[in-house]
């Protein structure tokens, strides 16, 4: 810029968008640097949700803190619950029965396809298709009614205890999960009918956001994301947890890692948590649902770290005990944190429009991402 | 031909009739899912953890709690007060008091899981609503009786 420029000769316009965005998903703020249309970069403002969770494990019990895990990525609070969970299970030494940990990837799986669901609702949303948010929060209402009839609450559901289940399933848990994957299977075909082949649809995410496998790997992103790259990384099959083991079923990976792909990724991933809620709605052992765990939880000292695969990527629960009844630190390793990281790198280069697309399709919670 | 079939069809509306018809169709009853709520009240789950409740024996109208500070204790929240005195006579503890802030409560079923009487239960009562903070304080009467809704008038 020569001397006697003024600000209007600037190329660079800085625009806000957040934190009461619609298409944020919440409360994140993200700084756009623009050249006309043209996006230079960005800068995420987070922490406008930040409500201390992992200070707040520091002074309960451990088992007092299991219902605040649920309100870190409310979309699946189940999946946050069993991390937690399996993590004070690692310290313990314990291991929920067979009975437990069937119902427990039962309701797990249940729980993916909800907030797959809501994914794919409000990110069509943001692209600008209407109907399929009504199609998919009314199927995701069935998973809900079947999570309240289990367990008595609907959105943050506090299913699981350190152990194992506080709660032994309801009569006709099984028929309501068959009925569930009975009905719900024509609805993805539906949704990819809707959307799968609808030119504005592909227009707006093919060769959107690309995040190749060694940038995804760079930035520790796991998840749909990640798989949509190509990398076949699940730790459902990597590391099981929870008797994953048992049941067969194939990771869905795409090559590209265009919002596109990761749209058909998640697509296949219901189907394959149908297809694990089947075999495991079949064989749900008999026996007890809690194991022998103290009713004072006082594990010994050391740590554990356990990672599961939630809907959104890798969730990680590190705990240190110090031997009293509260942990002496909770670290919490959301996906959606992660995975925003990448924002920045998808979005360089790309068109203000497609930031919407972007930030859709890295299915943040910013519950999780605040803590 | 083709083209006497088509100015046919466009003179008759076929493809608005065609397309009104998968609208009709979704009048079924069935596939209505909005709900009149006011009006209909929605059947909540069995296990659906809402208002919390101090049993009392139904048939001397005692209540249930023992006093013993288990749901207290229990509490993430610590939202429970339990206040007791001994009965110098029968040598046992009474309950005197019972408070429940209800506008901290979370709803996680600990309370009603630490109780070793089902004395404490979290019950279907939905309607929570208050116009005041302290009415969101639950005394042991009203835990007793449960909320009272004003019931809505068509």
């Amino acid at each position: 810029m020569s001397a006697d420029a003024t600000f209007l000769d600037s190329t660079e316009l800085v625009l806000n968008m957040g934190p009461q965005h619609p298409s944020t998903h919440g409360v994140l703020r993200v700084i756009l640097k623009l050249d006309g249309e043209k996006v230079l970069g960005t800068d995420c403002v987070i922490g406008y949700l930040h409500r201390g969770v992992e200070k707040i494990g520091e002074n309960r019990t451990y088992a007092q803190f299991n219902p605040y895990v649920d309100r870190m990525d409310y979309i699946s609070a189940v999946s946050n619950g069993l991390g937690y969970c399996l993590a004070v299970e690692k310290l313990l030494n314990a291991e929920a029965p067979p009975r437990a940990q069937a119902v427990r990837v039962i309701l797990t799986e249940l729980n993916r396809v909800a907030s797959h669901l809501f994914w794919l609702g409000t990110h069509a949303l943001d692209i600008g298709a209407i109907t399929p948010v009504f199609y998919c929060l009314r199927e995701r209402e069935e998973a809900l009614k079947i999570f309240e009839k289990y367990c008595g609450a609907r959105l943050t559901t506090h299913a699981f205890r350190i152990g194992g289940l506080q709660y032994e399933t309801y009569d006709g848990f099984e028929q309501d999960i068959r009925d569930f994957c009975a009905m719900f299977v024509p609805k993805i075909d539906e949704y990819e009918e809707l959307l799968s082949g609808n030119r504005i649809w592909m227009g707006r995410l093919k060769g959107i956001g690309i995040l190749n496998a060694e940038e995804c790997k760079e930035y520790g992103v796991t998840g749909p994301v990640l798989r949509a790259a190509g990398v076949k990384w699940d730790l459902r099959k990597a590391q099981p947890y929870s008797g994953y083991e048992k049941y067969d079923f194939d990771i869905p990976t795409r090559e590209s890692g265009d919002t596109y792909d990761r749209y058909v990724v998640r697509m296949a991933e219901m189907r394959q948590s149908i297809r694990i809620m089947r075999q495991a709605v079949d064989g749900i052992p008999e026996g007890p649902v809690m194991a022998k765990v103290p009713k004072v939880i006082k594990p010994p000292v050391g740590e554990a770290y356990v990672s599961i695969e939630a809907p959104k990527g890798e969730l990680g629960y590190y705990i240190v005990s110090d031997g009293s009844t509260q942990p002496y630190r909770v670290r919490v390793r959301p996906p959606s944190f992660v995975n925003l990281q990448a924002l920045d790198r998808m979005v360089a280069g790309g068109l203000v429009a497609d930031v919407v697309a972007i930030i859709g399709t890295l299915d943040i919670v910013l519950g999780e991402v605040d803590r | 031909m083709r083209a006497l079939s088509s100015l046919l069809k466009k003179i008759f509306l076929v493809d608005l009739f065609q397309g009104l018809w998968v609208t009709f169709r979704n009048q079924h009853p069935k596939y209505i899912y909005t709900e009149q709520y006011p009006a209909e009240r929605p059947q909540v789950a069995e296990r659906y953890r809402g208002a919390p409740r101090l049993n009392i024996n139904p048939d001397n109208g005692q209540t249930l709690c023992i006093a013993c500070d288990l749901c207290a204790l229990a509490c993430p929240e610590n939202l429970i007060v339990v206040g007791s005195e001994r009965n110098l006579q029968t040598k046992r503890k009474e309950l005197t008091f019972f408070t429940y802030d209800l506008s901290r409560c979370m709803f996680c079923g600990l309370c009603e899981d630490a109780c070793p009487v089902d004395a404490l239960e979290l019950t279907q009562d939905f309607e929570l609503a208050s116009y005041t903070r302290e009415g969101m304080i639950w005394d042991r009467q009203m835990l007793e009786e449960g909320p009272r809704p004003t019931p809505y008038k068509c």
